[in-house]
């Protein structure tokens, strides 16, 4: 069992008239762990998190969940996951309790035995309190807690979490962040997408960067920066010194370019990634007799991964891009962003 | 956030039962949902108490009055039958709103996503509906009693009457079921309900016989499922009928009439719904 891959596809295709959501989509995710599916609002997030939990036929391709096809073995597969989309999928109109009583005994478990797990997620999720109000009557973090703690009622091996905090407070989403650091902490396999750089980095040990339906850069965060890989240093000299000399001792430093700013006295370069860069440099600085104001070295962000793997910026954190999402997720993945 | 402790995830399979009887399981726990709504929020039943109340006594005493029916009678006991009907048709509406909600706020994906089966979440909402047309044919029964209507027959004879009267509405269920898995906004099922199914009901015998209507609108009226439903609870009840001096056959036949529709409207409805259902699957 420990050798099966969690989630693994193959070539899989998905359109939607003519917009094509899935162009070759091909991941491998082991046990365990945290994947974030990292892309752009219609990058195919939304289509490939639809497919792997058997709610999207794929076109071509295949698509496995612990072993089992998800088209030809759809139920296996419904046995072993959970599902939290975008928005909260309740009924709005229950209890809390009574919402997970109904998707536990649609999960299979007895009555006594949805009860029961009911109740635990509701004490684990802050929610006994409210357990006995209608949903409605909940905040946005309550409804996501209550959504995720509905997509657990039947200890899934494999969770499904479709941008968990797209539209959340920073409060619930620091909430909602460390939930998820405990469900992998006890081995359930997650993916995740999300369009927020930070939360990727914060949360997933691998990370697949997808854009127009398929993966174009996969790592752990790290990895990804660095194959990006360069960091920007950026050297201010004291009025006076020599600025040629200067570019020349920095230029001994990396093989990137380097920039030379006569007004300002600044000589920026892109370095290597590696550890120590900063300090070899000054010191080079220093045998040669320049002197310095400031040194600085920007590490290359996800942010910067992404422009660069992608083309395009990662959509700003606003509930416009909440909005789009939504509109992407009706539209079935039809509106590229 | 509490850390409280997790349950291990219980290793032995679900408990083995045939699909059929997972089916009914899951239908129940569905049924159970829209029934616990109504139960929170017994307003949600306005349009099969409040709704049929207003329309009964518009008619009554309003129009009623003005309303001469062929052969005689008291168009109070007449009135009645056709309410019946009319309240079953307008749930249908109601159907087709329930499940474009579920769909636009991802409930239904959620079902889809778990081990339950399949055709539960459409049977599951027909069958609570009809439940709420029980509730709906008892306001209709309970205001016609307190304005003069009487049944003048057996209690099987009256029995059979709300029998067929909930088969059809039943049937007719399926038709706002197909409805909601076409239209894409709950609003839009509204309104959709409006435009379909009040022409439905008024262009039948309902409330108004249809000798007064004009020979190509006659046609129509007498061969409205809602007329054959109209007349048959007339019939059944023992309440002014004049459809049963209408030649065509579904009044001459109302009961067969509505039999017929029924198992059309089935046959034809609940595979298309569910149908579009999987389809909806991609």
């Amino acid at each position: 069992m420990g050798g099966i891959p969690a989630i693994e596809t193959e070539r899989l295709t998905k359109s939607f008239g003519s917009t094509q959501a899935l162009s070759g989509l091909d991941l491998t995710v082991p046990q365990g762990g945290i994947l974030g599916l990292l892309g752009p609002n219609g990058a195919g997030k939304t289509t490939a998190v639809r497919v792997l939990a058997t709610l999207v036929r794929p076109d071509s391709g295949h698509a496995r969940v612990l072993g089992a096809d998800v088209v030809r073995q759809a139920a296996d597969v419904r046995q072993r996951i959970g599902l939290t989309g975008q928005y909260a999928a309740l009924d709005d109109y229950l209890t809390g309790r009574a919402n997970l009583v109904m998707i536990g005994r649609l999960s299979r478990l007895s009555r006594a035995e949805a009860r029961r797990r009911a109740d635990e997620l509701l004490a684990r999720f802050d929610l006994t309190q409210a357990a006995g109000r209608a949903v409605k009557t909940y905040s946005g973090g309550m409804r996501r807690r209550l959504d995720l703690a509905a997509s657990l009622i039947g200890h899934p091996q494999v969770l499904f979490l479709d941008e968990p905090t797209t539209g959340l407070d920073p409060n619930s989403r620091a909430v909602m962040w460390e939930i998820i650091r405990e469900l992998a902490a006890e081995g359930t396999t997650l993916l995740l997408t999300t369009q927020y750089l930070d939360e990727a980095d914060q949360l997933a040990s691998q990370i697949a960067v997808i854009d127009a339906g398929r993966v174009v850069a996969e790592g752990t965060p790290d990895q990804l920066k660095a194959k990006v890989g360069e960091d920007r240093i950026a050297v201010q000299l004291v009025p006076g010194s020599d600025l040629a000399a200067a570019a020349a001792v920095v230029r001994g430093q990396t093989t990137g370019p380097v920039e030379a700013d006569p007004e300002q006295l600044l000589v920026t370069a892109q370095m290597p990634a590696r550890d120590g860069v900063t300090t070899d440099v000054v010191r080079a600085l220093d045998t040669a007799g320049i002197r310095v104001t400031d040194v600085t070295l920007r590490r290359s962000s996800l942010d910067d991964v992404f422009m660069i793997l992608t083309g395009h910026r990662a959509a700003p954190e606003t509930a416009a891009s909440g909005d789009a999402g939504r509109q992407a997720a009706t539209e079935q993945g039809g509106a590229a962003a | 956030m509490t850390t409280a402790t997790i349950s291990p995830a219980p290793q032995q399979a679900a408990p083995r039962r045939s699909s059929l009887r997972w089916l009914i399981a899951d239908v129940a726990v569905l049924a159970r949902r829209v029934l616990a709504r109504i139960a929170r929020e017994p307003e949600t039943l306005m349009d099969v108490t409040i709704q049929p109340l207003i329309f009964v006594l518009l008619f009554a005493y309003v129009f009623g009055g003005a309303i001469p029916l062929p052969g005689g009678g008291n168009y109070h006991e007449y009135l009645i039958g056709g309410m019946l009907a009319m309240g079953l048709a307008m749930t249908a509406p109601g159907t087709a709103v329930a499940l474009v909600t579920d769909m636009s706020t991802g409930l239904i994906d959620r079902f889809r996503s778990l081990p339950m089966s399949r055709s539960a979440v459409l049977a599951g909402r027909t069958i609570a509906d009809l439940v709420t047309q029980v509730i709906g044919a008892v306001v209709v029964a309970g205001v016609g009693l307190a304005i003069g209507w009487r049944i003048h027959t057996s209690v099987a004879e009256a029995a059979a009457a709300f029998g067929l009267a909930l088969l059809f509405g039943y049937a007719f269920t399926w038709v706002g079921a197909s409805l909601g898995m076409v239209l894409r906004s709950p609003e839009a099922a509204q309104q959709m309900g409006f435009v379909l199914f009040l022409p439905l009901t008024f262009i039948s015998n309902a409330f108004v016989p249809t000798q007064g209507m004009p020979g190509w609108l006659q046609a129509i009226a007498n061969w409205n499922p809602m007329s054959a439903l109209a007349a048959a609870a007339r019939e059944l009840f023992g309440n002014p009928n004049p459809a049963a001096s209408v030649q065509a056959w579904p009044m001459q036949h109302p009961e067969l009439a509505v039999v017929a529709w029924s198992v059309a409207l089935l046959a034809i409805f609940a595979p298309l719904a569910v149908h579009l259902y999987r389809r909806k699957a991609g």
